[in-house]
């Protein structure tokens, strides 16, 4: 009897069934040993922080001002002066930078020009955040006189910021389906009622998703603060954006380069106040972002 | 009562005359461009109201451009050309002073794919209405209501209104973006190949709902499926590589037409 000529060996392929999965389980050891080392990295962290600052937490720390003494150093000041600056840096990073996204994506001619500043928009994000206290030195601070005030400062971390969101806001933009476009166009939407309406909602998710880690790290920047010459010890509090005023990074930072051992453990005490303002801060924008990812 | 008399009179006059179907649509020598390639060839077609007109032919024909182009769709693919002439009741429809807002308001178009926003089935139907800057609640309620009815799925949703659109099957989704269209009461209705992701079923049900639109609407309908064009057309026009090759009534076209090609693509000799 004549065998039928045969290209694929199925015995052969059954037999390597084994190998492909141990591969499988292989890789899927590597992701789990990248994710634990990246939490165990956090908890050695969060651990070192707390054991140093939990002690130092108390209503005294953050009710009073700057102080030499350290047992009646607070960080009220630097709270306040760190949301004051946040008050800034949201709506001017959101409205600049989800605008330009829109601009780029929806307006703008897809040439040789808008490739080059969408290149140049993706390079600035890697440019170091000293170079951006600079630039808010010399445009906020010397050339608009805003001095070392709320606003001059948050509109520097602003600026730093802006890449990280135009990129992520592109491409929460860019992932709107083409087929609702169409569907708002096909009623007689105009090209403002069809982002208004189809885009940004569908997009809103996204662009808070880069949103918020855009925001983390201008919460927790210092270089440009240093750079722009925002103090450190502050003992009043701003009562306008045109106001000079400090910052939890700025006090940290002017803790932690104390010779005294009682300021180190401040500043840990600081860093756990950071962590906090920046979780209640992110909460909510995760909640708004839920509201509209589960809604529809 | 001279005046009562003459009315009636007038009113006689026009019911014994016969049905005069005004023309919606005149294709003139219309040429269209994507970059340099030529899509739409030299195409000559009139189309009249309240009849249903079916364009056939093979994939990449230029059936999909065509409809496209009858309500400037054809606009926001980049670099596109044309030339030549299409009226929408003797307006040019390529002239700056015929906004495509507005064209778009008097022309429906229902798409291949369902298309529901993200958004209430309530909300989808209301969409067309709010972004024309109604206001009117009762009129908003009555206009969703009126709307899913002529679509034929009043019955499925009503009990479900404010639930989302993405919950509901796919010829659902479908007839709710036919409700979507008709909500603006248009004049026309362009559906390119409305039921090619639809099961059977669903795709019967959408051909009785064009039935019972075409009293009330005219219907332009580009379809791959040569028993549906044959069933729910009056017209049928056959494009072949951008051309119109053929174009009369259906039964002329499914039972003696002129052009060999014709022939050969609807018995399925080739496309």
């Amino acid at each position: 009897m004549e065998n039928v000529q045969k290209n694929i060996h199925t015995d052969e392929m059954i037999n390597k069934i084994p190998v492909r999965l141990l591969k499988n389980k292989i890789y899927k050891g590597l992701f789990l040993l990248a994710a634990l080392f990246t939490f165990i990295l956090l908890v050695v962290l969060l651990a070192r922080i707390f054991s140093q600052g939990a002690s130092h937490l108390s209503w005294d720390f953050l009710q009073n001002f700057a102080s030499r003494r350290p047992e009646q150093a607070g960080i009220k000041a630097a709270v306040i002066g760190t949301l004051w600056m946040m008050a800034v840096v949201v709506p001017v990073s959101l409205l600049l930078g989800v605008g330009t996204a829109v601009y780029l994506e929806e307006y703008a001619g897809k040439n040789r020009m808008t490739r080059f500043i969408q290149m140049n928009i993706s390079n600035l994000a890697g440019v170091p955040s000293v170079v951006f206290g600079l630039l808010g030195l010399t445009l906020f601070v010397r050339v608009l006189f805003l001095g070392n005030s709320i606003l001059a400062a948050g509109l520097t971390m602003s600026l730093l910021i802006l890449p990280v969101i135009i990129v992520a806001s592109q491409e929460a933009i860019r992932a709107v389906p083409k087929e609702l476009r169409e569907a708002a166009y096909g009623l007689g939407a105009t090209k403002w009622q069809m982002i208004l309406r189809v885009v940004l909602p569908s997009a809103i998710a996204g662009i808070l998703t880069g949103s918020i880690l855009a925001f983390s790290r201008a919460i927790g920047e210092t270089a440009p603060l240093v750079v722009i010459g925002i103090p450190a010890f502050v003992a009043f509090l701003p009562k306008s954006v045109f106001d000079s005023f400090t910052a939890l990074p700025m006090q940290i930072y002017n803790w932690t380069s104390r010779p005294q051992e009682e300021f180190h453990f401040l500043a840990a005490a600081g860093i756990i106040v950071l962590l906090v303002i920046l979780i209640l801060m992110n909460s909510v924008a995760v909640w708004i972002r839920n509201r509209y990812e589960n809604k529809y | 009562m001279a005046l009562v008399a003459f009315k009636t009179k007038e009113k006689k006059i026009n019911e014994q005359a016969p049905v005069e179907r005004q023309t919606v649509y005149s294709t003139k020598k219309c040429n269209l461009w994507y970059g340099n390639h030529h899509a739409l060839k030299n195409i000559n077609l009139d189309m009249k109201e309240r009849e249903v007109t079916a364009i056939i032919g093979p994939s990449g024909c230029g059936k999909s451009t065509y409809i496209k182009t009858l309500n400037r769709m054809v606009d926001l693919v980049p670099n596109v050309k044309t030339s030549g002439a299409i009226e929408y009741r003797g307006r040019n429809i390529f002239s700056k002073d015929f906004h495509v807002e507005e064209l778009r308001t008097r022309v429906g178009m229902v798409f291949q794919k369902p298309n529901p926003f993200p958004k209430s089935i309530f909300e989808n139907i209301a969409f067309g209405l709010r972004i024309h800057g109604i206001k009117n609640k009762k009129l908003i309620h009555e206009t969703v209501e009126k709307s899913l009815r002529q679509a034929a799925i009043w019955d499925e949703v009503k009990d479900r209104l404010h639930d989302s659109a993405y919950g509901l099957s796919g010829g659902q989704q479908q007839r709710l973006c036919i409700a979507r269209s008709l909500a603006l009461e248009p004049d026309v209705l362009l559906m390119d190949e409305p039921t090619s992701a639809l099961d059977p079923v669903s795709t019967l049900k959408v051909e009785e709902l064009i039935q019972d639109l075409k009293e009330k609407y005219s219907i332009i309908i580009v379809t791959h499926n040569m028993q549906q064009a044959s069933r729910i057309s009056d017209k049928t026009a056959f494009f072949l590589n951008g051309e119109v090759v053929e174009y009369d009534d259906t039964y002329t076209i499914f039972n003696n037409p002129r052009d060999h090609r014709t022939e050969d693509y609807i018995t399925g000799r080739f496309g």
